[in-house]
């Protein structure tokens, strides 16, 4: 008998120190609004996004004079993986009472956290990933994308490549959810302007940093242009290793960042185009923004998905504070996310825009060239302004998204 | 009824005491998953802990079970219970395959077979079409129950979790303590000898390896239908390592051992999941002061102290 109550006692003792561990968190100030950033802080995308989307965050919050309500704002590390995004969103949203999940870049990440945030009728405002899907058939009534996506930077990056003269390409392409469609949307562009595709190669995603024999294989193509569907690390590798390896190509980055540019520096980087909806020298207020947004993050200055990051939450709050706290607590996803589409936005990132009903964020896109090292006159001055496109003209029409719930 | 003796009977009353009450303190999804790793542990602790097989290809059996079953249950509407058993189905067939090429070998070559076998399976997974590559299946459906008992509800699926791993968890029980059990310990201890007593012993270690596969399956299984996705992850290698470290802090050779160290590997990960990279140094640091501290494991040291199986 004293054995079994040893072993009794034994199986408690280990059982409890388990159970300690945790701690229940339900409990939820009424008044509180929880603010989650989820994004890659480690990997690939950790300067497209990572630490400095958290901060500008909480520059929002900081900028937004408390109107009765408190800001809480939490972030964490998806590592690019679908299944833990989609882990730490429902957990954020079913235990620890976070009302807006923001950012998280990585398209097959995004759709997996915009699944999660329709089933539960939770508000996602996208700002990091890419794939136009997030506002076409993977579209929820809760969801917003905030300020760029494969088919805008197609329609600007690709567009202005053709009419340069770029009329065979080849695409070197992370192989998931993202590039794949960047690369169809681009493919749709080229086509379109009468340039044709000679070929295409998949690498896989995470974890490629050797590009050599990628671009090797697009070189032997014999394609004018070399069209890169990645983003953040990636694209600075293959970037670097192109200008190494000294590919004749003419460079076409589908997605790239100022920090991407800050990265390589202008000696490689320059008389690349890409496109961006934001750039911290366009105009009085972006500077405005950029100068408060320094003092966050002084090394890492803005870019569009930080910017993008500011300016969604920023009108998410505006959204909350109009509807007033106890209904945004009580209201669903889809009720803050209508509300945000009937205010029209503005903010000194973006300047004036909107929400269209697919949820599609509706702002200005910009195509710049990286200008020379000669041409730069200090830090972070990296962009020449080459075109513009109005917010009604950048994106795909309302009818030809798909998405869902705007049939009925 | 199930030949449990007294200490493991007490434990075994804790354990399902602790299935039903702890909804109530923690947050169910979590508690899911730790059912269902707890499962894939046990399936595993059934070949290293009861044969002495060491297999680092288990990843493969859990993460194609968990494709399967998201496949079947999105693709073609499938009952989530048949889901499962699908998933579980085409674990044994892997482990199957496996298991013949791999059962003749011995310690270190078997080992690396398995590891060998599942990165084929890892990088088949990245290409096939059917799994979605890096994007995985997603927005899988939780469904209804026998067509009837909707899923949706995180208590409805809790329940159905935990009576999948209670069952199971009493098959490995009865499987490991039945008179086939009984040979497979022999091999363990001395395989020469249980093969000079007239048992074929690669037709034993076969069958179990094939029970730990499918049940592997089945815990992969569950978990895409709870959490709505299959990827890559599961499949991935750092997954096998992950059970096996799970069997080890818990107790290899024990029948609880592998449940404790499931749960306390999964709270660790989800209360410390803040500290990012970290976490990866703190489970480190965990599996080195269990090696040098607790060399059986949690509950296989606690076992040898009082003198009794656990």
């Amino acid at each position: 008998m004293s054995l079994s109550r040893r072993s009794l006692l034994g199986t408690t003792a280990a059982a409890a120190t388990a159970f300690g561990a945790a701690r229940s968190g339900r409990a939820q100030a009424a008044n509180t609004i929880k603010i989650g950033v989820l994004n890659d802080q480690s990997g690939p995308y950790r300067d497209t996004g990572g630490v400095t989307s958290v901060a500008c965050t909480k520059l929002a919050v900081a900028e937004f004079a408390a109107k009765g309500f408190n800001v809480e704002v939490v972030a964490a590390d998806h590592q690019n993986k679908p299944d833990v995004g989609a882990e730490i969103a429902r957990q954020w949203y079913d235990r620890d009472g976070v009302d807006m999940i923001i950012d998280v870049p990585t398209s097959s990440v995004a759709l997996a956290v915009a699944g999660v945030a329709k089933e539960k009728n939770k508000l996602h405002i996208n700002v990091g990933a890419a794939t136009s899907d997030l506002t076409g058939k993977s579209c929820a009534p809760s969801l917003i994308h905030w300020c760029y996506d494969t088919y805008m930077l197609a329609k600007s990056t690709g567009g202005a490549t053709v009419k340069a003269g770029g009329d065979s390409w080849f695409f070197v392409t992370a192989d998931y959810a993202f590039g794949q469609q960047l690369q169809k949307d681009t493919t749709a562009f080229v086509t379109a302007a009468g340039g044709k595709v000679m070929g295409s190669v998949a690498y896989p995603f995470p974890g490629t940093t050797d590009f050599s024999s990628f671009l090797l294989q697009a070189q032997a193509s014999g394609a004018k242009v070399l069209g890169l569907c990645n983003a953040g690390g990636d694209t600075v590798n293959s970037i670097k290793q192109a200008h190494e390896f000294g590919v004749k190509m003419k460079l076409a980055a589908m997605l790239m960042f100022i920090t991407d540019v800050n990265a390589l520096g202008l000696d490689v980087a320059q008389g690349l185009t890409l496109t961006e909806s934001f750039y911290w020298d366009l105009n009085d207020r972006t500077r405005a923004f950029t100068e408060r947004a320094k003092k966050v993050t002084p090394n890492n200055w803005p870019n569009m998905v930080h910017a993008g990051c500011y300016s969604g939450t920023l009108h998410f709050l505006k959204a909350v504070a109009d509807m007033g706290i106890e209904a945004a607590k009580k209201g669903t996803g889809t009720a803050i996310a209508e509300r945000m589409k009937a205010m029209p936005t503005d903010d000194d990132a973006f300047g004036k825009g909107s929400i269209r009903a697919d949820g599609r964020g509706l702002f200005k896109s910009y195509l710049f060239q990286v200008k020379t090292p000669a041409e730069s006159k200090g830090k972070w001055d990296y962009y020449k302004v080459m075109g513009e496109t109005s917010a009604t003209e950048a994106w795909r029409p309302l009818a030809d998204g798909g998405c869902y719930y705007l049939k009925s | 009824m199930f030949g449990f003796s007294r200490p493991q009977g007490v434990s075994f009353l804790i354990m399902l005491a602790a299935v039903i009450i702890s909804p109530a303190f923690f947050y169910p999804i979590l508690l899911m998953k730790v059912l269902c790793f707890a499962l894939f542990a046990c399936a595993y602790n059934l070949l290293i802990g009861y044969v002495g097989l060491g297999s680092f290809g288990h990843a493969a059996f859990f993460g194609m079970g968990g494709y399967i079953a998201a496949y079947s249950a999105k693709k073609w509407g499938l009952d989530p219970a048949l889901a499962i058993i699908a998933g579980g189905l085409v674990g044994a067939v892997l482990g199957a395959v496996f298991g013949w090429l791999a059962i003749g070998r011995q310690g270190i070559y078997f080992a690396m077979i398995t590891l060998a076998l599942s990165q084929m399976v890892f990088f088949f997974c990245t290409q096939a079409s059917f799994t979605g590559g890096e994007d995985g299946i997603q927005q899988v459906p939780r469904g209804k129950l026998f067509g009837m008992i909707s899923l949706q509800d995180d208590m409805a699926m809790y329940t159905v979790v935990a009576v999948i791993f209670l069952v199971t968890f009493l098959l490995i029980h009865r499987i490991v303590h039945s008179p086939f059990g009984q040979v497979l310990k022999a091999i363990r201890e001395n395989e020469p000898r249980a093969t000079s007593l007239g048992y074929r012993t690669d037709d034993y270690k076969m069958l179990v390896f094939i029970l730990s596969a499918g049940i592997a399956g089945i815990a992969g299984g569950t978990k895409s239908i709870v959490f709505g996705i299959a990827t890559l992850t599961d499949v991935a290698n750092a997954q096998s390592g992950e059970v096996i470290l799970m069997t080890l802090v818990g107790g290899m050779g024990t029948i609880f051992g592998p449940v404790l160290g499931a749960l306390i590997l999964n709270f660790i990960e989800s209360y410390l999941a803040q500290l990012g990279a970290w976490f990866a140094v703190t489970q480190g640091v965990i599996f080195v002061l269990c090696i040098m501290f607790f060399r059986r494991g949690i509950l296989g040291e606690l076992a040898a102290r009082l003198k009794v199986a656990l």
